[in-house]
């Protein structure tokens, strides 16, 4: 199906002279300190990865301990709360603050690591279909076509029911349905890219079609890459707490923030906190994400920049 | 307009026959469906049984083949659960979702053009701040956990709307509350850079030179040529809306598509999952279909050619 909208997002093809032009490592941490929403993505991103890497010194308990005698108790500064659980224990007495702890580290690597998965599978398929046109670009694109006709997290539930749960599988899963974007807009900007000069000289001088690709025109393509992987990460973070929710993310014993919700459903009406502290854990990480990747797209894609 | 319709249509034709394919592959090569579709206690004679009166030992080819053609036929299989064909009861359960889905799409429209606009007009001021900052948390946060905060507070707390289930506009408020507001947020921020984009035309500032009220120059020189990309973005957002069903109905409990698919993937109901993906994708196919036609309709500028 032709669409003349891209969502927003996608980039349309580039005006000759304004790629690779990236500013430098020292420049960029100036522009990350001007931009308000910048510095608080990044300080909440840089805090959510150092809590994932030192996770078993931050924890005060192993997450997965059961204490049958401190079952449901509320965060410390509350009434009936303990000191020795600052936010309190779930329905098995497990302590919430650790599995949060824990569970950054689900979020992270699922997050970053289907980003990966996507983003090489998209790029790679992406340039083939710009490079190559004819029926290359149309079976992959039809095929792109298929993929967005079926609600990703429907493809990806169907996939984990029959390939079953696990931290594995869900990145590949995430990853692997999750192309099409990166397809979509690699495709866009090597179809205007292999057009320009240098593009056609490396050409004549008989560079192979390999060579081209990967020397030529990937680098030009790596700013809307960098783009487009700020906002997956976002949402791939709520797809995971998603389909853990639903019981066929993560396993435990691994943590996830949506597993942890999932469970302390049950027991809102009287221990709100089991449910309410994973939510507002993933929504200050995603929000982190969002501001993070808003910022280094104005920065290396002024043509996406939200006009004001 | 007639020749671009046909043409569509049959551009779905490839797309299909692909859907066709990867739930194939999913339910066929990536696991023994005999183990899909029986419990864990069958002998392997009740394996073998299966295996021969549904093909299974039949070439992959061939199975894809037959496969095909029941799908061509709507026959999808017999549930295991509810020893019914697949494919009425999903369709039995599409009202449902559709109310939810229509209702969330209001409250998503109503919560997200005047935000945007206002957010537009009264750009870089404290108020554009406020909603821009309110369409950022509404993208931040899960979806499930606002309906389940949503259930604490207004059915646990005060006790002024049912906790689940599917009634009277009472029990619809929540869930599409729910739908409507992660929806509203990405809608907003649309809007918003859409109606940005509009307001610095050259036609605004000559209704502007004039000397209209800015009421009428906003709503209606700007807003009429700023809802072409709205219908567009509505359309786009229904394959998410779709996603967010999913979700949505299960912490509701809605009697709805996504509900039912949720259960059978989780009791490996593979006739009723593969009935839904198909239904499911063929909505967001005529959805597109739908959402192009309108586009091409409000904006006489796009040929049919496309």
């Amino acid at each position: 199906m032709a669409r003349e909208l891209e969502p927003a997002g996608a980039g349309g093809p580039l005006a000759d002279g304004m790629a690779a032009r990236r500013p430098g490592y020292r420049k960029l941490l100036g522009l990350l300190w001007r931009s308000k929403t910048g510095t608080t993505g990044a300080i909440i991103v840089l805090l959510t990865v150092i809590v994932a890497v030192f996770a078993p010194l931050i924890a005060t308990h192993d997450p997965g301990e059961l204490d049958p005698l401190l079952r449901l108790k509320p965060p410390a500064w509350m009434e009936g709360g303990v000191d020795a659980h600052l936010l309190g224990t779930d329905n098995l007495g497990r302590d919430i603050f650790s599995r949060l702890v824990y569970g950054a580290r689900v979020s992270l690597i699922v997050g970053f690591g289907a980003v990966l998965v996507s983003g090489l599978l998209g790029a790679a398929l992406g340039l083939l279909a710009g490079y190559y046109g004819r029926w290359v670009s149309a079976t992959i694109m039809r095929t792109a076509d298929a993929f967005l006709a079926i609600p990703s997290i429907l493809l990806m539930l169907v996939v984990l029911a029959v390939v079953g749960p696990g931290l594995t599988t869900l990145i590949f899963v995430i990853g692997l349905t999750n192309w099409v974007s990166y397809a979509r807009v690699v495709r866009g900007e090597v179809l205007s890219i292999k057009e320009r000069d240098f593009v056609k000289a490396a050409r004549s001088v008989g560079a192979s079609g390999g060579r081209i690709m990967l020397r030529h025109i990937l680098p030009n393509i790596a700013s809307s890459f960098i783009v487009l992987s700020g906002l997956n990460v976002a949402t791939t973070i709520l797809m995971e707490a998603s389909l853990s929710f639903l019981g066929l993310g993560i396993k435990s014993p691994d943590v996830s923030w949506g597993g942890m919700l999932s469970d302390g459903r049950q027991y809102i009406a009287t221990s709100w906190w089991v449910a309410a502290l994973p939510g507002i854990a993933i929504t200050i990480t995603v929000l982190g994400v969002i501001f993070l990747g808003d910022w280094l797209r104005d920065v290396l894609d002024p043509r996406m920049k939200t006009k004001d | 307009m007639r020749n671009y319709v046909v043409k569509m249509v049959l551009q779905i034709v490839p797309v299909l026959f692909l859907i066709s394919l990867i739930v194939f592959i999913l339910v066929h090569v990536t696991g023994d469906p005999v183990n899909l579709m029986l419990p864990e206690t069958a002998t392997e004679a009740d394996r073998e049984a299966l295996r021969a009166a549904w093909g299974l030992d039949r070439p992959l080819y061939e199975q894809f083949g037959t496969f095909l053609g029941n799908v061509v036929r709507g026959d999808f299989g017999t549930s295991f659960h509810y020893g019914e064909k697949a494919l009425p009861l999903v369709l039995e359960r599409l009202p449902a979702s559709f109310e939810l889905a229509v209702a969330a799409m209001l409250i998503a429209v109503v919560l997200a053009l005047p935000l945007g606009i206002l957010s537009a007009v009264k750009r870089n001021t404290v108020l554009d701040l406020f909603i821009s900052g309110l369409a950022v948390i509404g993208k931040a946060m899960p979806n499930f956990w606002m309906g389940i905060m949503l259930i604490l507070i207004f059915s646990v707390q005060l006790g002024y709307l049912p906790v689940s289930g599917r009634g009277g506009l009472a029990h619809l408020v929540l869930p599409a509350f729910t739908l409507g507001v992660g929806l509203a947020a990405q809608m907003t921020r649309l809007i918003r850079s859409n109606m940005l984009e509009i307001l610095g035309q050259d036609y605004i500032r000559t209704a502007r030179s004039k000397g209209l009220l800015e009421a009428i120059v906003v709503g209606k020189h700007a807003l009429r040529n700023g809802m072409i990309p709205v219908v567009t973005i509505m359309g786009l957002q229904f394959t998410s809306l779709i996603g967010g069903t999913l979700v949505t109905e299960t912490v509701f409990a809605w009697p709805g598509l996504g509900q039912l698919l949720v259960t059978s993937i989780n009791t490996r109901d593979m006739a009723i999952v593969q009935a839904a993906v198909f239904v499911i994708a063929i909505t967001v196919i005529v959805t597109n279909l739908l959402t192009d036609l309108v586009y091409r309709l409000l904006d006489p500028r796009i040929k049919y050619n496309g």
